[in-house]
């Protein structure tokens, strides 16, 4: 069967899950981001717990040269902890809301981390050497009366079996009195960007103590609140720009050379509604949950409750593509508005050559659109579909009438089932898809 | 248009059946505003020194032990506040 992902010929494959079997999920195994690094080499997930839990492809084996490498467990770390602000009389939680690595320079490498208030630089290294024969330690560590030392010796690196750590290097703290929602590293690699509900605040990377606030929409008077920031990126390679996106369903670009506080935007891309079909629901499901510049930097993709939309960077009257995610809800809204579900914030994805976007849906659905091909297909992340290198069979809602075999009915979907983060590796046909606690990789099929 | 032609309105009139009381600005302050707000919890640092002054050498009216939740006149004290700690066990991913 033929399905979306890079050519009308891509068939997608189950590789690996992650987590644990059983139905009944601690509030800290919902995992609450997903990131590859910029080779792909690495995926980080982190948790409602504050964790992250780091994975590192394994080299394509000599033996099997047709097959790609797993993904293992490199490194886990407690990021964030709970806290509570009692002036504010604020509980804090430790979820971590994003991760975005940082390119790698060196041999380390260095993520962001972020809960609601906080962000932190981690390091992450490997150690695979280790001093001995030191003239004053004992090899456990004991120090060794001087009087015994006679005589002299040069210590030496010897091999060791592999550690890696995680060390928090930086912590840039108290810039946010709203909850944050993103954080993007800038292309000159220096400094970084924090959005929150009404702010969006510029970092440099060494900095901690200091921050340049560039957005502030928060009203004078809070009664006259009428929208609030979703989102933020840094554009791809132009240091000087970045977009945000608001809970209307508008995304304004912004160009830090105009001036240092950007409350004026440079672009305001917006699609116009007809008023004719506006409804007590319209505003809520046009809210812009996610935004991502293309990898050339050329376009942009915003997703909303319904579906997801293509914006050419030059023209803001309208996106050039929208493709619908899960039509069949907007004549569930009522319930969906009452079991709060019409809030879930869905994020989306470009893959590497910009040629197919992905999002998730209910039901633990996910949905491909190709974009040269103008086809689509719903995939689902599901145990039952965990033999190795099984191919994904596409799924069907049936959304009225007669129900075919192998279609689901809307009202069947389980609307707890919900996929939220999902990402795609940046050179390869491989992709990460969480469900509530566990990661699914999938692959496409190699022959 | 017929409310019938239009499912997002014929969900609209569903929802101001049941809640006929349903502010009329949906994605507006309100909304916006319990978002803004969340995390709040109930202790309150001044209230609990001011009762403290107040009451001196009273007893402070603690929760029940089988309450979970704190309202009403029941000032809440640190001790009522769940203790939030950092997961001590290891992710399931990483097993």
């Amino acid at each position: 069967m033929a399905g979306a992902g890079g050519g009308n010929d891509v068939q997608w494959c189950f590789s690996q899950v992650k987590g644990a079997i059983d139905d009944d999920v601690a509030e800290a195994d919902i995992i609450s981001t997903v990131e590859f690094n910029h080779s792909g080499e690495l995926l980080a997930t982190g948790d409602k717990g504050g964790r992250v839990v780091i994975f590192q492809q394994e080299p394509e084996s000599k033996n099997q040269p047709q097959c790609r490498g797993e993904y293992n467990v490199y490194s886990t770390f407690q990021s964030h902890e709970p806290e509570f602000d009692y002036l504010k009389s604020l509980e804090i939680e430790e979820k971590i809301n994003k991760i975005r690595w940082l390119p790698q320079k060196n041999a380390a490498q260095f993520l962001l981390s972020t809960n609601d208030k906080t962000i932190k630089l981690w390091k992450i290294s490997e150690r695979d050497k280790r001093p001995e024969g030191y003239n004053l330690k004992e090899e456990d560590g004991r120090y060794r009366d001087p009087n015994t030392v006679t005589t002299l010796r040069v210590p030496v690196f010897r091999p060791m079996d592999l550690m890696v750590e995680a060390s928090p290097r930086r912590v840039f703290a108290n810039a946010h009195t709203y909850h944050i929602n993103s954080i993007s590293v800038n292309s000159d690699c220096e400094t970084y960007l924090s959005a929150d509900d009404l702010r969006i605040n510029l970092w440099h990377l060494e900095i901690t103590d200091r921050s340049f606030n560039i957005v502030d929409i928060k009203p004078a008077n809070m009664e006259e609140l009428t929208e609030v920031i979703t989102a933020a990126e840094f554009h791809p390679n132009q240091c000087n720009t970045f977009v945000y996106s608001s809970s209307k369903g508008t995304i304004r670009l912004c160009d830090m050379r105009a001036s240092a506080l950007c409350d004026q935007h440079s672009k305001m891309f917006e699609e116009p509604e007809d008023p004719n079909n506006r409804s007590f629901f319209s505003e809520i499901i046009s809210s812009i949950s996610d935004v991502k510049f293309s990898h050339s930097g050329r376009y942009m993709m915003t997703r909303d409750y319904l579906s997801v939309k293509i914006w050419d960077l030059n023209m803001e009257t309208r996106p050039v593509e929208t493709y619908q995610v899960h039509e069949y809800l907007r004549s569930k809204l009522c319930s969906l508005y009452e079991n709060d579900c019409i809030f879930d914030k869905f994020e989306c994805c470009w893959n590497g050559n910009d040629s197919v976007v992905m999002t998730g849906s209910y039901n633990n659905f996910f949905r491909m659109f190709d974009r040269g091909y103008r086809q689509d297909v719903t995939l689902e992340a599901s145990r039952e579909n965990s033999k190795p290198r099984s191919v994904l069979k596409p799924r069907k809602v049936c959304t009225g009438g007669k129900r075919k075999k192998d279609e689901i009915s809307v009202d069947s979907l389980d609307f707890n089932k919900k996929i939220l983060h999902t990402a795609w590796h940046p050179l390869d046909n491989i992709i990460a898809v969480a469900t509530t606690n566990n990661l699914y990789i999938f692959q496409d099929k190699l022959n | 248009a017929f409310p019938r032609l239009n499912p997002e309105k014929a969900e609209e009139a569903k929802l101001k059946a049941r809640y006929p009381n349903l502010g009329h600005k949906p994605g507006g302050s309100d909304l916006l505003r319990k978002r803004l707000q969340k995390g709040q919890k109930y202790f309150d640092s001044g209230d609990y020194n001011m009762a403290k002054a107040k009451i001196k050498n009273k007893q402070l009216p603690t929760a029940a032990p089988e309450k979970t939740e704190i309202t009403g006149d029941h000032i809440p004290t640190p001790q009522d506040l769940p203790q939030r700690k950092p997961s001590l066990v290891a992710s399931k991913l990483a097993g």
